[in-house]
């Protein structure tokens, strides 16, 4: 990494920051107050304008940097990620998207807590929310150190914690001073740049092929060593049952999980109808699959352009294959193409990185404020209350993501995730799902299905390979796996259901038939929606 | 995934005369072909352009507040969501809704599953070539990719056409009633 590159990506970052906090202040300066303008931007935006602002914050920097890593290094095991993240749209579309926006407020417990025991029930879901945007949160910005500091070149410890740091303060920034409002137009911006990078890098690889891409295919396979079987599967999930089953785990975890995220959920309530949400899902599926296959193409082309070999060298987890194909394709290192190229390339990383923090940041505090200090402190505070202590939450969420990220700096980015979709999927989506069409459910089912399924995907992590007893693990020195898979999904999500299910047929609690006729009314017709 | 909620259980017979009128309002298919006419005020809301949301006049949200809670007024909000839920036109709209997104997510989630499953059971299958360098795998692949957005658009067009109108006069009716059994305090 040249000096030129440092400079000149330095001075896009600094654009970005520049621009987003611009648009923050722009968007403080007549800001309210109101929960209804924090948490949901005034529920005003259009279904195009969120389609874009929910492409930006579920395209991360684990999917542009980390996915186009594995396909460069894993060849077609990387596709089956791809394929998981966009299908999960499909769950979200059909389950999820209407019907939340119809019966909540401002997060998932609100849908919950509607026919339920409030307070339970808000802690419950509370509690799981913030644990999963918290992983989430420290995926990123683990992701951003190591990142900032690779492409920097600043590979000392001072300034990939400078780098945590200063992420962690921007987003509290914008999320504290600018809410929802502020949050969803940096990551519409956010979406804009990404795309429109990914569309020229794509453009130049389709250029380099004259457009053919079988050729692209061939050379990739002949590139990587592997030949065929670099197209398809095996290379990363093939061999014993262990990690078979540890690919049908993450598998299920990708495509229920989008739908617990809280960060997602609250994308909903920022549009004035279901109607409207369900446009924006479409807009968001249409902007996220072309996203995902450009970046197959992009994936195959570093591994046929610069080579897995090279990809491997700079970055074990292959995370810069996509920064080091930008550099070839502009015409190599020390040219003016690939300088401009490159540093075009880390600044969207980076951008990415932001907006998907601001996002998590305000997904949580709403959680915190809306849903934990207002079942544990006393009811019934004003709203201008509430949107003070989610301001107070952003800075205390960002905190404690900061001191996360920087004592978390050496664990691996994609476990991070994978273990917020396992944990999202097994906590947060079976709860939503038997609110919303279980008439028997209970409050004493609605928390054991939260913790039935939380518990056991935490302590199956802790129990995991990922923990303990491999030389890759966090603690390669003590072994207590005793759970022989990465991603606990397979088991707690079945779990999360299961422990729903049982809370409920052993409650003494008569399910409320009023109550239910609510939510499946209003859920499906939208009556009394806020 | 599945609903474990049954079909129309014990109908609470002489409920119905209240929301009689939204029977009158079901969906008539030959409308379904015409754009409905929304009186949503929120609807224009959604055509309008980039920078339309920064109007300040945004209205008060909400012309019913959640219906449930202290009071007789909530007692009585319950027995009209419980009538609602009753009306053969709310369960024309779930039914449609159900008969859409179960077989579809059945659908959908068995080739997924399946995808994955092949993907790390029969790897010999998934290698086998197709045509020049692409393999099954990857045509399997890229099908997930347009099997989504074929059911991403078919699901916009069902709701669209199937469900929204009906939805929407339900949604009028019983926040008139809600409305109506509150006491006009909202």
């Amino acid at each position: 990494m040249t000096d030129e590159h440092q400079t000149l990506a330095l001075l896009l970052f600094s654009a970005f920051v520049a621009v987003t906090l611009g648009i923050t202040t722009w968007v403080g300066r007549n800001r309210r107050g109101s929960a209804e303008e924090f948490y949901a931007g005034g529920r005003l935006f259009t279904p195009m304008e969120n389609g874009f602002a929910i492409a930006g914050d579920y395209m991360s920097a684990a999917s542009f940097l980390g996915v186009t890593g594995l396909i460069a290094l894993f060849g077609y095991d990387g596709l089956l990620y791809v394929v998981g993240f966009l299908v999960a749209w499909l769950v979200v579309l059909f389950f999820v998207a209407e019907l939340v926006r119809n019966c909540g407020r401002f997060t998932l417990a609100d849908v919950v807590a509607a026919r339920m025991r409030e307070r339970p029930v808000r802690i419950a879901a509370g509690t799981s929310s913030v644990t999963v945007s918290v992983l989430y949160l420290v995926a990123q910005m683990v992701g951003a150190g190591s990142l900032v500091a690779l492409l920097l070149g600043g590979t000392s410890g001072a300034a990939r914690a400078w780098t945590v740091i200063g992420v962690g303060a921007l987003m509290v920034i914008y999320v504290s001073w600018g809410g929802m409002r502020a949050t969803t137009w940096i990551q519409i911006v956010k979406a804009v740049l990404l795309l429109a990078g990914t569309i020229a890098l794509t453009a130049l690889v389709l250029v380099r092929f004259h457009g053919d891409l079988n050729r692209l295919l061939l050379t990739a396979a002949e590139r990587s060593g592997h030949g065929e079987a670099f197209l398809a599967p095996g290379l990363k999930f093939g061999g014993d049952w262990a990690a078979r089953f540890d690919l049908i785990s993450l598998g299920l975890a990708l495509v229920l999980g989008t739908a617990g995220l809280p960060h997602i959920l609250s994308r909903f309530y920022t549009v004035p109808t279901a109607r409207a949400a369900r446009r924006s899902v479409v807009w968001a599926v249409g902007l996220i699959g072309g996203f995902y296959l450009m970046t197959i193409v992009l994936g195959f082309g570093a591994a046929a352009i610069v080579g897995p070999d090279a990809v491997r060298g700079s970055n074990a987890a292959g995370n810069t294959a996509v920064p080091l194909l930008a550099l070839d394709l502009g015409g190599g290192a020390g040219s003016t193409g690939g300088t401009v190229l490159f540093a075009i390339v880390a600044a969207v990383a980076f951008a990415t990185i932001l907006a998907v923090v601001a996002g998590i940041t305000l997904a949580s505090s709403a959680s915190v404020a809306h849903d934990l200090y207002a079942s544990l402190r006393r009811k019934g505070g004003k709203p201008r209350s509430e949107v003070a202590v989610a301001r107070v939450a952003a800075v205390g969420v960002g905190v404690v993501a900061i001191a996360l990220g920087l004592l978390a700096r050496d664990l691996n980015v994609a476990f991070l995730v994978g273990l917020a979709f396992a944990v999202a999927a097994s906590a947060n989506l079976p709860v939503l799902v038997y609110s919303l069409f279980w008439r028997g459910f209970t409050t004493r089912g609605a928390v054991w299905a939260v913790y039935g399924g939380l518990v056991p995907a935490v302590v199956l992590v802790v129990l995991s390979p990922v923990v303990s007893g491999s030389p890759d693990s966090l603690f390669p020195g003590a072994d207590f796996q005793y759970f022989p898979l990465q991603n606990p999904g397979l088991v707690s999500i079945p779990l999360g259901f299961l422990a729903g299910w049982l809370g409920t047929v052993t409650s003494a609690e008569i399910p409320d038939e009023a109550r239910h006729a609510e939510t499946e009314v209003r859920s499906l017709t939208g009556a009394g929606a806020a | 995934m599945q609903s474990s909620k049954g079909r129309p259980r014990g109908v609470g017979a002489g409920r119905e005369s209240t929301v009689e009128r939204l029977d009158g309002h079901a969906p008539d298919p030959a409308e379904e072909a015409v754009r409905p006419r929304y009186d949503d005020p929120w609807y224009d809301a959604l055509a309008s352009g980039w920078g339309e949301s920064e109007g300040a006049g945004a209205p008060a949200p909400s012309t019913v507040p959640p219906a449930r809670g202290a009071g007789e007024g909530g007692v009585a909000a319950a027995e009209v969501y419980l009538e609602v839920q009753r009306s053969a036109a709310f369960q024309e709209v779930r039914r449609r809704y159900r008969g859409f997104v179960v077989p579809a997510f059945a659908a959908f989630f068995a080739w997924y599953v399946g995808y994955v499953v092949a993907a790390t059971t029969v790897p010999e299958l998934m290698a086998r070539p197709v045509a020049g360098a692409v393999n099954v795998a990857l045509v399997a692949g890229l099908g997930q990719f347009l099997t989504t957005f074929l059911l991403t658009w078919a699901y916009a067009r069902h709701a669209r056409l199937r469900r929204d109108r009906a939805a929407l006069e339900l949604r009028w009716d019983t926040q008139e009633l809600t409305r109506g059994v509150s006491g006009g305090a909202s």
